[in-house]
Parts: structure tokens; C-alpha cells; sequence
């Protein structure tokens, strides 16, 4: 393994960051604005993807920014499982600013210059989370994540808005302060650094009892992973337009918060003291309490977006149950779902959207025929559910069989049992939306009362990419070779073997 | 003799001359007092800055006065805490000084603005001397100077309640500084002398005397209650609330500053460390006494709807952690609190200067004046969310680097309960101030016309534009908050001063 | 006993009226009464400082030719600094008072306290 030195993993952060501003001089321009906003998506995908050959060639590439006081250093590392994240997030960032473009643009949202310029900076510290080098570098962009998603929680600033941001803000700044925060202070005082290095940093410097409790600081201070009991922001933030939804609720967001439980697992404790603590199972037991409770709750809601919140919460959880599995299979399992996941579930979401900005409907239970209205997005959500699933041949396949694979190299054969349950009530809660779309009659009416009869699609510019994103939910489970070689880096490097 | 060797007497005897000049210029032209001022704070401000450099390259400076050498004659004192202080001190005297004038026209009658000017010399020169003196007595009386002139500034406010704030603090600031004299005297009975460097030499051999014993309480709780160290904080939300808003800003920021700097001074130069946890066991009721600090003052902040207010109980709760990190007595502990003092000084000051336009612009200082405020005043409503992540402590802001340094100072110490105390009161300082950003970016403003009528005579227009107040206010205020930002990512360069300084607090005095 | 009770008078007197002193100004209602408490705690503090000065048998210091023994002269100076510092303490607080009985009509804390929340002037 060769540490390459190059600032390009900063640069990948600063792209968007320099967006922000942009966007924000070219506020009496929607056109320029948008401009920016789709270039910055471009230049830092394409940034990520130059960085793509080495590290699948088994480097890393190093950046270090200065050092805020000693023992705290601003650094960037871009290794296997922060390009995972990073190719995932930068390139769906270009797809969701096509459909942020069309959203906004068709529901007349006010203040859009605020939204695209939150949504970049959030997209700046997502790339940051995935390519910190320490855990306070992962902190510092865990915060910017938190502070640039409010203003597109509260967007509305409507009542229930700016109440469900206020829970959004409070639930993730009141836990990652209070827990995470002291968890990384009692780190740093036993093991003197934050570095994310293979294998952990904590092995051998503390009592049991004391190691014990910075895990549980740890788990219930990363609440963006939406574990439960510290679930409860998620649905909240449903509030928020839905193309920060799906971007930011299904991806940037939720996916730093299970990334840095994937970091603080893999890179802070390693697995070899995982389980020597024991520790490894009971997250493993917390993660598959939250799959089946947070699914039972998906199957009862209506609204589309908190069914679609649910299920994120659910899914979140099989990334963490995976890496908890402390298997070679499991990790690769949980690296793997970070990738499939999101695309499957920005479909969804994209459909969502779509079926809102057209036809004005955010209750399951108003969808019946419309997949006769909307084919397109509907046969792309059947995609999404069904890689949610884990059917054959969709991407949802390839993660959830490492994950059973894992279960089994670690002998916990009881989880196999919840993982099929599970699957059960993913199909309990998508399959109806899907029977309903296309096999009940239509009995809605549209905007005029009258019963809709021809194609009536959202506009392309969101057809477009939800249509994109389902083709790569299924792409994934026929080409999964470049998220599979960096899962397999990933795994290699925190086991040991590389 | 060089002009540089004199240094030290002329940060105090600049101002204190201009303070006396000053009401004379009134006389001749009222407008020249501001220039006045702004260019004697900013020499100070110089003076300060060579000192500093003048303190890292060379070490510890001894200025003897009238030649009289010490024990006897008075000495001044510039050590690299001392320096750092005068240097914080200075600029936000400088930078507050910047600002004063506009919102001095709106808040102070206009037969009054030379005497206030004259008598914000005064408070800074008492600042000076407390902070650079080496002579206990001296230090008394520059502690009262500084009160005397405070005294004066708060009863200034624009509101007849002012005068009683100021009454009130007058009381239990003569009862401080009375009790720091009195401590003075039990000192000097049994020592003879009332040089702090020879009280340390003299001092251990006496450590087990009754009046050595007296004289420390006597200290202990005057300064306690000049630093408003909780449940001696009475005074201060009033004082703080009601003091002309320019007034508030320069006492949130130095201050009370100052008498914690004077408090180390006791713990760590006069007495030693062994004295503090060993012979009385002082620190660990300062460590019990500045948690609840920090708890109570972020508690009842939140139930504050006055800003000022706010503000000053948050202030109560940050002195807190100035004390505690200076009663863990380990050296990153010590590095937090010092560093604490030269944060907060920004954090605060560039808060209350947020604070201090709004009143100006709009006349209310009410937590709901806030509303929709970040349309019509982006850059002071830009510099209070940065204060206020700043006080929140935010990673990259300097509001992080002291919680960072306490912390791991506590769990050093062994104490890391003490961790939760400080995470929790971030929490509660994160909600207090998220009320009033989330008020300034989400909430619309009132439609009632309540402030039409003031800054339509500006010519700002209607209260749907944009109203930024002067630019003699919006700078220094900006230049604060951006400092909260800088410092906080370029953190070695205080913390590295902060660190040495603490090492020569808890190494020996010199 | 009696010996520590009588040979060291002085500083029971200084006790005493630092007492009463800091009684009247915590607890007295009107602001002048409490001035007054604030000068009677102050002067207790000169006479401690004035009784630590004095040496059995001592002279002033300028007769010290006659005599081995004198007074220690610096407490008596720190002690004029002392004075100049209560007078002007003394002097701000009774500008203060003359300022509230202007703006509130009473000089009497409570009914101050009362006239501020009413929003009245006394009569």
C-alpha cells in the first residue's frame, strides 16, 4: 500500500464549497445559478473519479490541510471505503440537481438561491466526511452536515416545518455534542490520537468498563445512522422538499451517519477488540431490532415520504448490522449496501416527488392506477422496491446475499432468521404501492376533478433522472465490480490481510 | 533609557491622562472626543502588541517604578499571562472604542458623550493596571479604579433601571474590593511586603498561619464575587442588561476577564499550587462552585426573553469555565481557561456589538426583534450566528478549542465527570441561541410597525429593505466575529501562548 | 483568654464595626443608610490596617534617632490611598442616589423596586 500525497481529496470538498459561493453572487440568475450548481456536480465527480485508479490499485491518497492546535489536525485521507461513499454521493449529486432544477422550478418554491446554496455545502461535507483522515475532521464536516441540512429542513418555514427542523437540529447537534463529542475527548485522552487507522487506535489503552462506554457514546452520539431509539429526526425531516429528501435523507446525510459508525467500528476500535469486547454482538442485536421495529412502523404509515423514512431507517440498520457481523462477508455486505441502498432509495424518493409535483398526491393510499398516469417513474419505484427487497437481478440481491454470507461466517445463524423476516415485511410495505400503482383502478381525479385517462408524466427534467438512478439500481447487480474490488480493499485492509 | 524600556507605565498613564484631557476637548470641539479615543485606545493597543513580542522574545519584563527596586518600590509586571490579557483587553477596548460613536450619539445625552468617553479611558486604565501591576496594594486600587469607572459607564444606560443595576453592583463591588483589601492586610501583617513575587518566596514557610488562612478566604471570595462567579453573580445580568449597549459589550469582554486574570494571579503566583489543593482545598469548591456555573447560567439563559440578558446569564455560565479550568490545576486545563479569556473576549464582545446594533437600528432588544433580521441586516446578523456557533463551540470556531482543552484537561485531572457538565451546558447554549437564529434566518418580520419611525429618519427606507447599521459599527463587529473563525482553525498560535503561560502559572510564578 | 480579648481590643473594634457595616449595606431598605453601612465597613478596614501598623512602645517614624522602635509607616500611607478610594466610592454612590431620587422620587430600595415594575414616579 503507497500513501500518494495530493491535494486532490480536498479539492474534491472545496468544489462544492466554492459553488456556495458562486450560487450565491449569481442570485438574480436562476440560469447561471443552476449552472454552477450542475459544474461544481461535475467537476467534483469527476475529481473523485480520477482519484478511482489508484486507490483501486490499493493506495491511498493523503492530504493535510494545518493542524488547529496540537493533536488536532484538519487531514484528508481518501482510501477504499471513503471512494465508496464519495463516488456514490458526487454522483448522485449531479442526478438530484437535474431533479432539484425541475422540482423547484415546477412547485415555485421560494427562496431557491438559499436552497442550492445549502445543498451544496451539505454535498461539500458529506465528500468531507467520506475522505477525513481523523475523527475530528469527521466530526468538524459531521456538524457542517447537520448546520447546511437546516435550512432545507425548515425550507417551508412553515409551522410543522420549522418545528420538524427544530427536531431535526436538536436530535442530531443536542446527541453528536453531548455523546460523540465526549466520546472523541475520552479517545484522545487514552489514546493520545484520532487517527482512523486499519485495526483501531483503542486496542490495549483502556480498561474494559472504559472502552465499554466510549462504543455506547460513540453509537448513541452518530444519530444520523437513525439507529433507534434515535430515530425519531428522520421522519421529521420528511417536511423538507423532497429532492433534499431523497438526496440528503437517503443519502449525504443518513450515509455519514453509517459511515462514521463504519469508520468508528472499523478504524477506532478495529475489529479484533470489538470482539474481544463482545461489543460487536450487541450492536449486531440493536441493528436488527431497529430493521424489524422500524419496518413493522413503515408498513402502517400512508404518507408515501414517512413509508419511504421508515424504510431508510430500516436499511440503515442492515448497513450497521453488517459491519456489527465483524465477518469478512458482512463488512463487504455493509460497504456494498451503502452503494445499492442509495440508489435504490433515491428512486423511490424521486418517484415520490414526482408523483407530488404532477399529480399532487402524498398518501399511499391515493396512488391506486396511477401507474397508468406516471409509467415511467412507476415501473423506475418498482425497480427501487424491488432492490429494497433484495430481489434478483436487482443490486439489493448482491448486498443482502454478503450480508447472509457474513451471518453465517460469524455463526450467528438466529440473525438469518430476522434477515429473512425482514425482507418479508420490505416486501409487506413496498409490494402494495407497486399492486396498487398498476393493478387497482384509478378512482383520484386531477388538478380539474376529472378522471385521468392519457400519460400524464412529471416534467422530463425529473423523469429523467429517477429513470437513471432505477437503471443503476439495476446495474449494480451486473457490474458491481468496482464497489466490490474497494469493498474487498476495505476489507482486506481492517482484517489484517493487506 | 529608551522609550521602549518605559513601555509598561505608558499603557497605563496614556489613557489615564487622556481620560483626564478628555473633558477639556469636549469643551473645545465635542465630536474630536471620539478621534480622541479611538487613537489612544489604539496606541494602547500597539503598546500592548509590542509588549507581547517583546515578552516572547525576551521573557519576563520587571518595570521598577520611579527606579525604586522591588520589594519596596512598585514594580509592573509583564509575564506572558500578563501580556496576553493587556493585549486582548486593548483591542477590544480598540475595537469597541471604533464602534462607540454612533451608538453612543443614540444612547447618551450629548452633554454627557465627553464625560463618558473620559471615564471608558478611565475603566481601561484600570483594566491595565490590574493586569500589569506586580504590587498587591496597587492591584487594589486599580481594581477599584476600574470599578469606580464601571460604576459610573453602567448608570450611564438609557434606562432610569440602570441607575439601581449600578447602585447595586456599587455595593457589592465596594464589598469585593474591600475584602480584597482586607486580605491585603493579613497578607502584609505577616509578610511585610506587598510585592507578589516576594509573597511567593515569603509565603510557604507561613503556610500554616491563621491570617495567611484569613487573607486567602478574604481573597477567594472578594474576587469570587467581582468575577461573578455563580452564586455570586447577582449583580451582573442587571448590570449587563441596562448599561448602554457599547458598555456591555466592553464588560462582557474584559471585565470580568480581568478579575479572573487577578484570580489565577492569587492562585498560582502568590500562593502556589500545593497551597491551593493541599493546604486548603479551595480548588475543588472553585471546581464544584464554577459547574454549577456553567449548569445554572445556561438554565436560566434559557429562559431569558431579553437578549441582553441572555447574554449576560451565558456570560455566567462562561466564567464558569474560565474558574474551572483554572481550579483543575493541570496544564491543559489551565491552557483551556486561558485561552477561554481570550475567546470569550471575542465570542462575547463581537455578540453584544451584534446586539448593540440592533438596539440602534431598531430600538428593541427583545429576543423577537430578531425576527426576519437576516434579510435586512445579512452581516451583523452573519457575525452574531458566527458568535453564537462560537459559543455553541462548534468545531473551527474558537468557542471549540477551549471546550477541547477543558475536557481533556478533566479527564486528565481524572475528573471526567466533569465532561457531561461541559457538554451538557454546550447543549443548552446550542438551544438558547439556535431560538434566536432560527428567529433571525426563518421567522418573518412582525408586520407591526413598531420601529418604522426610527431608521426612516436615516433615510434606510421601509422595513422591508435592508438596513445595515454604519460602517463604523459593522466593522469592528465583523472583524470580531471573523477573529472567532480564525482563531478558531488557526488555534496553535493562542493556544501555543496560552500553554506556555499556563506551564509558568503552575511552574513557579516568574 | 481575657489577655486575647482585651490586649488585642483594636481588632475586636475593627471586627465589630466591619460587621454592622456590612449589615447596613446588605440589609438596610434605604440607599443612604446603606452608603453609610459602606463607610463604616470601609473604616473598620483602616483601623485594621492602622492597628497592624503600631509596635508596642514604637514612636512615630521621624523621632527615630531617640528611639530603636517605631511604627511602621507604610500601612498609614496605603491607608490615605484607602481613604481617597472610600471618598470617591462614597461620592459616586451619592451621585447615583441624587440621579434615582430624581428619576424614581424615593430613595427607599423597596419602593424603588416598586415604582420600576408600576412604571410610576413617587409622589
Amino acid at each position: 500500500m503507497n500513501i500518494i500525497y495530493s491535494p486532490l481529496p480536498f479539492m474534491a470538498i472545496l468544489s462544492s464549497a466554492v459553488a456556495v459561493v458562486l450560487i450565491a453572487l449569481s442570485y438574480k440568475r436562476p440560469n447561471l445559478r443552476e449552472f454552477w450548481t450542475i459544474a461544481a456536480g461535475v467537476a467534483k465527480f469527476c475529481i473523485v473519479l480520477s482519484m478511482l485508479p489508484e486507490v483501486l490499485a490499493g493506495h491511498v491518497i493523503e492530504f493535510s490541510l494545518l493542524e488547529v492546535a496540537p493533536g488536532l489536525e484538519i487531514a484528508f485521507r481518501a482510501d477504499a471505503m471513503g471512494m465508496l461513499f464519495a463516488l456514490t454521493a458526487s454522483f448522485l449529486w449531479i442526478v438530484t440537481s437535474f431533479y432539484s432544477i425541475g422540482y423547484v422550478r415546477s412547485t415555485h418554491e421560494k427562496k431557491q438561491t438559499r436552497y442550492f446554496m445549502a445543498f451544496a455545502g451539505a454535498l461539500s461535507a458529506a465528500i468531507g466526511v467520506a475522505f477525513a483522515a481523523n475523527m475530528f475532521t469527521l466530526f468538524i464536516f459531521y456538524e457542517v452536515i447537520t448546520f447546511c441540512t437546516f435550512p432545507l429542513v425548515a425550507h417551508k418555514e412553515t409551522k410543522e416545518a420549522i418545528s420538524g427542523a427544530r427536531r431535526y437540529i436538536i436530535y442530531l447537534l443536542g446527541t453528536s455534542l453531548a455523546f460523540q463529542l465526549f466520546a472523541i475527548f475520552l479517545t484522545y485522552s487514552l489514546a493520545g490520537t484520532l487517527d482512523f487507522v486499519p485495526g483501531g487506535i483503542l486496542a490495549g489503552t483502556g480498561s474494559k468498563a472504559m472502552l465499554t462506554i466510549i462504543f455506547i457514546l460513540f453509537m448513541a452520539g452518530i444519530t444520523k445512522a437513525a439507529m433507534m431509539p434515535f430515530h425519531s429526526w428522520l421522519p421529521a425531516a420528511m417536511v423538507a422538499p423532497t429532492p433534499a429528501s431523497a438526496l440528503l435523507h437517503a443519502v449525504a446525510v443518513v450515509k455519514a451517519g453509517v459511515f462514521t459508525v463504519v469508520k468508528v467500528v472499523l478504524f477506532i476500535f478495529g475489529v479484533d477488540l470489538l470482539k474481544e469486547l463482545g461489543l460487536g454482538t450487541v450492536l449486531m442485536y440493536f441493528a436488527s431490532f431497529t430493521i424489524i421495529t422500524a419496518s413493522i412502523v413503515a408498513v402502517k404509515q400512508d404518507n408515501l415520504k414517512r413509508r419511504l423514512a421508515y424504510s431508510t431507517i430500516s436499511q440503515l440498520s442492515y448497513i450497521v448490522f453488517a459491519v456489527a457481523l465483524l465477518s469478512p462477508s458482512g463488512i463487504t455486505g455493509s460497504a456494498l449496501h451503502i452503494v445499492i441502498h442509495a440508489f435504490g432509495k433515491i428512486t423511490l424518493f424521486f418517484a415520490a416527488g414526482a408523483i407530488y409535483v404532477r399529480h399532487h398526491k402524498t398518501k399511499v393510499s391515493e396512488l391506486d392506477g396511477i401507474g397508468y398516469a406516471m409509467p415511467f417513474t412507476m415501473i423506475a419505484f418498482t425497480l427501487g422496491a424491488l432492490s429494497m427487497i433484495g430481489v434478483p437481478p436487482l443490486g439489493g440481491f448482491i448486498s443482502k446475499w454478503y450480508m447472509f454470507l457474513g451471518a453465517i461466517e460469524a455463526k450467528h445463524i438466529p440473525i438469518i432468521i430476522m434477515l429473512a423476516a425482514s425482507t418479508v415485511l420490505n416486501a409487506a410495505y413496498f409490494l402494495p404501492i407497486v399492486y396498487a400503482a398498476f393493478f387497482k383502478k384509478a378512482k383520484y381525479g386531477d388538478a380539474s376533478g376529472g378522471i385521468v385517462t392519457g400519460v400524464q408524466e412529471a416534467p422530463g427534467m425529473m423523469v429523467v433522472p429517477l429513470v437513471l438512478t432505477s437503471i443503476g439500481a439495476l446495474a449494480l447487480f451486473f457490474a458491481p465490480t468496482i464497489f466490490l474490488d474497494l469493498a474487498r480493499i476495505v476489507v482486506a485492509s481492517v482484517t489484517g490481510g493487506g | 533609557m529608551t522609550l521602549t524600556e518605559h513601555l509598561p507605565i505608558l499603557i497605563i498613564i496614556l489613557p489615564l491622562f487622556a481620560a483626564v484631557i478628555m473633558p477639556l476637548t469636549g469643551v473645545v470641539n465635542r465630536s474630536l472626543c471620539w478621534y480622541f479615543t479611538v487613537v489612544v485606545t489604539f496606541l494602547v493597543f500597539l503598546i500592548a502588541l509590542s509588549l507581547v513580542c517583546n515578552v516572547m522574545e525576551a521573557g519576563r519584563i520587571s518595570y521598577w517604578l520611579g527606579g525604586w527596586k522591588p520589594p519596596w518600590g512598585i514594580e509592573y509586571v509583564v509575564d506572558k499571562v500578563s501580556a496576553l490579557v493587556l493585549l486582548v483587553v486593548s483591542f477590544i477596548a480598540f475595537a469597541v472604542a471604533i464602534y462607540a460613536r454612533r451608538s453612543v450619539e443614540k444612547e447618551i445625552a450629548k452633554s454627557k458623550v465627553p464625560l463618558f468617553y473620559s471615564v471608558y479611558l478611565l475603566f481601561i486604565t484600570g483594566s491595565m493596571g490590574v493586569t500589569i501591576t506586580g504590587d498587591i496594594f496597587n492591584l487594589y486600587v486599580f481594581l477599584e479604579i476600574t470599578s469606580l469607572s464601571l460604576y459610573t459607564l453602567i448608570a450611564m444606560g438609557p434606562k432610569r433601571r440602570a441607575l439601581i443595576a449600578s447602585f447595586n453592583y456599587l455595593i457589592l463591588g465596594t464589598i469585593a474590593g474591600t475584602f480584597v483589601l482586607i486580605g491585603v492586610g493579613y497578607l502584609y501583617m505577616v509578610t511585610g511586603t506587598l510585592n507578589m513575587a516576594d509573597l511567593r518566596v515569603l509565603l510557604p514557610e507561613l503556610y500554616g498561619s491563621s491570617a495567611v488562612l484569613t487573607a486567602f478566604a478574604f481573597f477567594t471570595v472578594g474576587l469570587s464575587l467581582k468575577l461573578a462567579l455563580f452564586p455570586l453573580h447577582i449583580w451582573l445580568p442587571n448590570a449587563y442588561s441596562y448599561a448602554p449597549s457599547v458598555v456591555s459589550a466592553v464588560v462582557a469582554a474584559t471585565a470580568t476577564k480581568v478579575s479572573a486574570y487577578v484570580l489565577f494571579r492569587i492562585l498560582f503566583t502568590v500562593f502556589t499550587v500545593e497551597f491551593d489543593t493541599s493546604v486548603v482545598p479551595v480548588t475543588y469548591l472553585l471546581i464544584f462552585f464554577s459547574s454549577v456555573a456553567i449548569i445554572m447560567g445556561s438554565v436560566i439563559a434559557l429562559s431569558q426573553t431579553n437578549i441582553k440578558r441572555m447574554l449576560a446569564y451565558s456570560s455566567i455560565g462562561q466564567i464558569g469555565y474560565i474558574v474551572l479550568g483554572a481550579a483543575l490545576t493541570n496544564e491543559l486545563a489551565l491552557t483551556g481557561s486561558i485561552i477561554h479569556i481570550f475567546n470569550h473576549a471575542l465570542m462575547k464582545g463581537s455578540l453584544f456589538l451584534v446586539v448593540g446594533i440592533v438596539v440602534y437600528k431598531t430600538g428593541i432588544d427583545d429576543i423577537s426583534g430578531f425576527k426576519g433580521l437576516g434579510r435586512k441586516m445579512p452581516i451583523s446578523m452573519a457575525a452574531f450566528t458566527l458568535g453564537a456557533l462560537s459559543m455553541i463551540g462548534a468545531p473551527l470556531t474558537v468557542g471549540f478549542v477551549s471546550k477541547w482543552y477543558l475536557a481533556i484537561g478533566a479527564i486528565n485531572a481524572g475528573m471526567w465527570f466533569l465532561v457531561p457538565v461541559i457538554l451538557v451546558s454546550s447543549i443548552l447554549t446550542a438551544v438558547y441561541f439556535w431560538r434566536v437564529v432560527e428567529k433571525i434566518y426563518f421567522h418573518k418580520a412582525d408586520e407591526v410597525e413598531e420601529i418604522v419611525t426610527e431608521y426612516e429618519v436615516d433615510g434606510a427606507g421601509c422595513a422591508c429593505k435592508r438596513f445595515e447599521a454604519p460602517l463604523t459599527m459593522l466593522i469592528p463587529t465583523f472583524v470580531l466575529s471573523v477573529l472567532c473563525i480564525l482563531f478558531g482553525i488557526a488555534a496553535n498560535i493562542p493556544a501555543g501562548i496560552a500553554s506556555s503561560a499556563a506551564k509558568m502559572l503552575l511552574g513557579g510564578g516568574g | 483568654m481575657i489577655e486575647t480579648i482585651l490586649g488585642k481590643y483594636n481588632y475586636w473594634i475593627y471586627i465589630a464595626l466591619m460587621m454592622i457595616g456590612f449589615y447596613a449595606m446588605v440589609a438596610k431598605e434605604n440607599l443612604i443608610k446603606k452608603v453609610i453601612g459602606m463607610s463604616i465597613f470601609q473604616t473598620a478596614v483602616f483601623l485594621f490596617y492602622v492597628s497592624i501598623a503600631k509596635v508596642k512602645g514604637g514612636t512615630a517614624p521621624i523621632e527615630w534617632h531617640h528611639s530603636h522602635l517605631y511604627d511602621n509607616p507604610l500601612p498609614h500611607t496605603l491607608m490615605l490611598t484607602g481613604i481617597v478610594v472610600s471618598v470617591s466610592t462614597t461620592a459616586v454612590a451619592l451621585a447615583l442616589i441624587i440621579r434615582i431620587y430624581k428619576a424614581y422620587g424615593s430613595i427607599e430600595e423597596d419602593r424603588v423596586l416598586v415604582l420600576e415594575k408600576e412604571g410610576g414616579k413617587g409622589e
